[in-house]
């Protein structure tokens, strides 16, 4: 599925992934945690290839593809989605077109069909009620006037729609409240069936008592410096970041 | 990114090709014996003539305006040759099977086929190829209707009492100076009258080109729409490449009398230059409407193309409780200039306006909205809307916003509404990452910037103006 093999990347010159190892298999949930400024937001951007985030080393594929060759959007063809922190708004273009768009161009390098607007509507107001957003939504500018929450079930949204063979959710549960994080992490379970994969970028534990990692990876300084199950999460709960020594305070610094 | 940008605002201009037909054209050079020239040409009446040489006379006495946010070189009016006509029209062709063969193949390669217009829409399409039209389709249901579509030369000949009253009283001979140099030297246009009551059973289309090397194009255009009648009318034009820049300077005047209600659609797609903004057309165009009692004229524009624009479609509003609108959406890239917006002249009571405009700049293009609110002294109750947004793709491009308000009554409510935004990396990451190509994101955010305008234009214009948005930002993303 993901192989990322000594990652070094940078933001204007500065090195913020210093020789990172990941290895995601199919139906894996991995769960990436850290200190501010470890470099977990960097990752998803580097691994989606926004502009700006320069790969200085290293190699990733996905599904045995060069990652880093790829084009934003032909990443996001290849199956790769980012779920954002902070989604952006497009004013006056409705969600439903932008999404219909967005399915159909996947579709479209998959060597299928166009869906009809009746099919793309009877599918996205299924994704619309399984995140609790009203159908509204759907007519809605994309984020337009979008509460944060409403901006993370959005994202959850769309992750639904395009069926992604690698999902990396970047902080999905800031700044929500119980019952949102429920139904974000809800979404996300429904989408776990064996074979899709997840990268669960988080700063706290909390949103792994309800997506369980099968991995959980402490990133610090640019680093993956410890690995473990879902009781290193535990962990971290418990005593922070200290045990990370030199490297955190470096990261924190 | 801004390579890319680079790239796609490089792009050929898609309606550049030249075609050769022959023409008759008049040598360089503008003075009263041109202008005698051109009226007998036209077989014009007397009270034709004298009309032309007081405006050509006061076109002497004026000055070329320098307000505008445009930078060009001055034109050299003695430069141009005010008289072009297609040779092979001066038979006149009584039905498209006995035009030209050459001049079809032209409107077909604008993907704008007239044979299929005829059928399709319901179209009635006067097209006019550089001065002269040559082709008036569904003449005759507009006929039975009681309705007159006609070249103005036309008109002059058939109607000359109606044109006499109307030429000018919206737009007077001596209004500014491109409009005193129309007034000289027009040659053709579209003549449009909708007797009392009538709903004009089709809307009303002219095709503009300009075709002819260094000729200036010179339109007149005037409608007049009866007590409690309606008529839709729609003008599109675009042009083919060449290296001399062309002067364009057309009136378009529109009389709504009583209850009558106008709707005046655009779209203008003209040769904006190459990249070094060298060979575009210039459009100096000005037009304005007045609505006497509950009558309403709706001005809609999209404006991508021409090297510099400056055109302000204005409503005079007159009457009591009546209406002007103005929606517009104006795109330049490249080394384009545009400064337009409108003008609303409110002098009766209960009088309402709307403004929505919407500018577009990309590459190194400068975009300006110039638009005048006046409360008159009189207009107890009158009402006005502005919304005036501007986006920004890249970051060499410029918006400016030059909003006037002068309200001499205390009754009368003005807003004024401006924002500026960037189609922002962040909305492309976001498209992008969603599997949209760059293109089809900043396509994508513009017609959802432009969707207010875009829903007050005619069906089959609208989906013709997503297209040219579509095909003029090809690549431009920033």
């Amino acid at each position: 599925m993901l192989s990322i093999d000594n990652l070094h990347a940078s933001v204007e010159d500065k090195t913020i992934i210093k020789g990172l190892n990941l290895e995601v298999k199919p139906g894996e949930v991995h769960a990436i945690m850290g200190p501010n400024g470890a470099g977990k937001s960097t990752l998803g951007y580097v691994l989606s290839g926004r502009e700006g985030y320069e790969v200085n080393e290293g190699a990733a594929t996905l599904n045995g593809k060069d990652l880093l060759d790829l084009e934003v959007e032909e990443r996001a063809r290849e199956g790769l989605f980012l779920a954002f922190q902070y989604p952006v708004e497009i004013p006056g273009v409705s969600n439903m077109e932008f999404l219909k768009e967005s399915v159909n161009a996947l579709r479209e390098h998959r060597g299928e069909e166009p869906l009809t607007a009746a099919e793309f509507l009877k599918k996205a107001k299924a994704a619309c009620k399984q995140v609790n957003l009203p159908l509204d939504f759907l007519k809605r500018g994309v984020n337009e006037g979008f509460s944060g929450g409403e901006k993370k079930r959005n994202e959850i949204m769309q992750m639904i729609l395009l069926e992604p063979s690698l999902c990396i959710l970047d902080e999905s549960d800031s700044g929500l409240d119980v019952d949102a994080l429920q139904v974000v992490a809800d979404g996300v379970n429904s989408q776990r069936d064996g074979q899709r994969s997840f990268i669960v970028v988080t700063h706290y534990q909390r949103l792994l008592d309800y997506i369980k990692p099968d991995f959980v990876h402490i990133l610090a300084d640019g680093k993956i410096v410890k690995s473990g199950d879902a009781s290193l999460a535990l962990e971290v709960e418990k005593s922070g970041y200290a045990f990370l020594g030199k490297a955190y305070e470096e990261a924190d610094a | 990114m801004s390579e890319q940008i680079e790239q796609a605002l490089s792009k050929q201009y898609e309606a550049g090709f030249y075609s050769e037909i022959e023409s008759d054209t008049f040598e360089n050079g503008l003075d009263e014996s041109i202008i005698r020239r051109i009226s007998a040409m036209k077989n014009e009446p007397e009270w034709m003539l004298e009309w032309r040489l007081k405006a050509y006379h006061s076109w002497l006495e004026m000055e070329e305006p320098d307000w505008a946010h445009v930078d060009y070189p001055k034109v050299d009016y003695q430069a141009i040759s005010y008289y072009s006509s297609p040779k092979s029209m001066k038979d006149k062709p009584k039905s498209l099977d006995e035009v030209d063969p050459e001049l079809l193949d032209v409107y077909n390669k604008l993907g704008i086929p007239l044979h299929e217009q005829e059928m399709l829409a319901g179209v009635a399409v006067d097209a006019v190829f550089d001065s002269v039209s040559v082709v008036t389709t569904f003449r005759e249901k507009l006929h039975e209707a009681g309705v007159i579509f006609c070249p103005i030369s036309e008109a002059i000949q058939k109607y000359p009492e109606l044109v006499k009253k109307y030429i000018g009283s919206v737009v007077p001979r001596t209004d500014n100076y491109f409009a005193a140099l129309n007034s000289a030297v027009f040659t053709d246009g579209s003549f449009v009258y909708i007797p009392k009551g009538v709903r004009c059973p089709m809307e009303l289309s002219t095709y503009f080109r300009i075709n002819e090397q260094n000729t200036g194009q010179f339109e007149r255009t005037l409608i007049v729409a009866d007590e409690g009648s309606h008529v839709s009318y729609l003008e599109g034009c675009t042009a083919p490449q060449r290296d001399e820049n062309q002067l364009h300077a057309a009136v378009v005047e529109l009389v709504a009398l009583d209850k009558a209600n106008i709707k005046y659609s655009t779209v203008q797609n003209w040769y904006p230059g190459d990249e070094n903004g060298k060979g575009g057309i210039y459009n100096f165009v000005t037009k304005r409407g007045i609505c006497h009692n509950d009558a309403k004229i709706s001005w809609t524009q999209v404006e991508t193309g021409s090297a510099v624009t400056w055109k302000y479609p204005s409503c005079v509003l007159k009457g009591d409780n009546s209406v002007g609108e103005f929606y517009s959406v104006a795109l330049t890239r490249g080394r384009q200039q545009a400064d337009t917006g409108t003008k609303m002249i409110h002098l009766g009571k209960n009088t309402r306006s709307t403004i929505i405009s919407k500018g577009i700049s990309a590459g190194k293009s400068n975009n300006a909205y110039r638009g005048l609110v006046q409360m008159g002294p009189k207009s107890d109750g009158a009402r006005n809307f502005t919304q005036c947004d501007s986006l920004l793709i890249g970051d060499q491009c410029g918006a400016h916003t030059f909003p006037y308000i002068e309200s001499r009554n205390p009754s009368a409510i003005v807003e004024h509404e401006a924002t500026t935004s960037k189609v922002s990396d962040e909305q492309l990451f976001l498209a992008q990452q969603r599997g949209l190509d760059a293109e089809k994101a900043v396509s994508m955010i513009v017609n959802g910037f432009c969707k207010e305008v875009f829903k007050e234009l005619p069906m089959e214009f609208a989906v013709e103006a997503g297209k040219l948005l579509e095909i003029s930002l090809e690549g431009s993303v920033g």
